[in-house]
């Protein structure tokens, strides 16, 4: 049992220690600005500049939380204080389901159901001409998949605040909006951060339905209407390639490195945060 | 407020019905029932078996691993050393690896294979899509155990049973609502997941006969359909999808029954 513990342990160890060693190779010939800030990918001349590629990155997974923070906090907040009983059992599940719907089936609805509508009419009424493949139809779907996430967890963090707080409010006179507003949600703070920011997270890695639908063009994007080539896209599209010239398989251990350093940075904060959240309300 | 329920569960209900409707006219019993052909992604004839018996034996050898490293590790983690610095660490490094994007887990499982020089196959999916439900396995069992009245234990050791025989006997009964709700949640994500499987499982149109055989599955059957110029090669990718969304969906369904009857045996 001890070695089944320490061997679970070690393997995400394993994985930043592979990463890093195999990125070695492109650290040393390349210098860390030309890596990140050039704009030029040509691997058969040994330049790899990942700017296109970092930008691309964010630009979806930003348009993805922007879309999916404010309906998901307001969605949860509706499930832990409003909703009765009987809807929030109906509800819950369905979220439940959505987070288990695989990726590929995202990626699929998404290309049959939104990439044509912003094609024939998200665009024309904005006066732009686009294949669909851009910016929007990623963060559109990105938005989806992480809802779930930001949900379950602000949901439980919000039905985590004690009833002493919500009884004190109303005690003073305040309405059920004025309780949730100023102190239901005001001490839920933290974990809801940590709730976006794990959903946060959830969308910079998110790999096969953001690379069906987002047009993979290695341009920075200059509208939500333009193409983008998030990161893992690119280590997607191009694996089959990387074993032929060695910088380029460093390249993409690298880009692997990045995209794993991201979202531990991202998962420690919310863990920080929920932790805390935890130690405040622990009764007992 | 409503009106963000109703854009929530709105998607959810689209991507079902998109899905539905384009799959279900594609679908036929040769689709389930014959391995694809050679001119298959052509438009020729033939069916997905070879994905869905891939994706099967994907999913059971790589559960079958990860219940074997992560029931040792969560019975480990709360009876044995539940306040140890050992624990802490461990669990720390499993939440992070639970947010870990599973593209990264196809990336590291091919540097392994590369390092020890195995080919694209079965044992390498199973390893990658092992990696990928430790962590969410040993999460569900942590948080069940966790909850085991305390009390329960103790009764246990009063009657002179050793730490092994309580953790076995009783903690895992007592479990086992919460580790068929986990075992059940691993294998529907990675039964879905086609980014750890695409480097390091390969794709092909038989079914495996060795460990060492490359093998399909059905997220990667519906990519790779889809990436086709032929509409009637496209239709069965959705017919695929459709296929896939309901082995999910029953999964959830099934989960949800079986840890009802589970619950016959734990003690309130």
């Amino acid at each position: 049992m001890l070695s089944a513990t320490i061997l679970s342990s070690l393997v995400v160890i394993a994985i930043a220690l592979v990463l890093l060693q195999k990125s070695t190779l492109i650290l040393t010939t390349h210098s860390l600005s030309e890596l990140l800030l050039s704009s030029s990918w040509h691997p058969s001349q040994n330049e790899f500049g990942f700017y296109p590629y970092i930008v691309g990155t964010l630009w979806v997974t930003g348009l993805a939380m922007a879309i999916s923070t404010a309906p998901s906090l307001l969605m949860s907040i509706y499930l832990a204080e409003y909703a009765p009983a009987r809807v929030r059992s109906i509800i819950k599940p369905m979220v439940d389901l959505l987070a288990g719907i695989p990726s590929v089936v995202y990626g699929l609805w998404a290309l049959l159901l939104i990439v044509p509508l912003i094609r024939n009419q998200v665009a024309p009424l904005l006066g732009v001409t686009t294949t669909g493949y851009t910016v929007l139809a990623g963060g559109i779907v990105l938005a989806v998949m992480v809802t779930p996430i930001t949900i379950s967890v602000s949901e439980e963090v919000i039905r985590a605040v004690p009833r002493p707080i919500r009884e004190a409010s109303m005690a003073l006179g305040a309405t059920r909006w004025q309780t949730v507003k100023h102190a239901v949600i005001r001490s839920a703070f933290p974990g809801i951060i940590a709730a976006v920011i794990l959903g946060f997270g959830r969308a910079f890695g998110e790999t096969i339905a953001v690379l069906m639908v987002v047009g993979n063009v290695a341009k920075v994007p200059a509208s939500i209407f333009d193409p983008a080539y998030p990161i893992p896209a690119l280590i997607a599209n191009n694996y089959g390639e990387m074993m032929s010239i060695p910088s380029y398989e460093s390249a993409f251990m690298l880009a692997a490195l990045l995209l794993l350093l991201i979202v531990l940075a991202f998962s420690i904060v919310a863990a920080v945060l929920l932790v805390g959240i935890k130690r405040r309300y622990a009764v007992g | 407020m409503i009106l963000s329920v109703i854009v929530v569960l709105g998607s959810l209900v689209s991507v079902l019905v998109v899905i539905l409707v384009r799959g279900a006219p594609a679908l036929s019993v040769s689709m389930l029932t014959q391995s694809s052909t050679g001119g298959y992604y052509l438009g020729g004839a033939g069916g997905i078996l070879n994905a869905i018996v891939g994706s099967a034996y994907l999913v059971s050898g790589a559960t079958a691993i990860a219940l074997v490293i992560s029931l040792p590790t969560a019975l480990y983690l709360n009876e044995y050393a539940s306040r140890s610095k050992l624990a802490s660490f461990a669990r720390h490094s499993l939440d992070v690896l639970w947010s870990v994007p599973s593209i990264i887990y196809g990336v590291f499982g091919f540097t392994i294979m590369v390092y020890f020089g195995i080919r694209a196959s079965l044992l390498g999916g199973i390893m990658a899509l092992g990696m990928l439900e430790l962590p969410i396995m040993i999460r569900a069992m942590d948080e069940v155990m966790r909850m085991i009245p305390l009390k329960l234990k103790e009764s246990s050791y009063a009657l002179g049973a050793t730490k092994l025989e309580t953790a076995l006997n009783v903690v895992a009964r007592q479990a086992l609502p919460g580790i068929t709700m986990g075992v059940l949640l691993a294998v529907g994500r990675a039964i879905g997941d086609a980014a750890s499987v695409l480097f390091t499982a390969g794709y092909t149109d038989s079914i495996p006969r060795s460990l060492f055989d490359p093998v399909a599955s059905l997220p990667l059957a519906v990519f790779f359909q889809l990436a086709t110029p032929f509409p009637a090669v496209q239709q069965r990718a959705y017919a695929s999808a459709f296929i896939l969304l309901v082995m999910v969906l029953s999964l959830s369904v099934a989960s949800r029954l079986l840890t009802r009857k589970a619950t016959a045996y734990v003690i309130k």
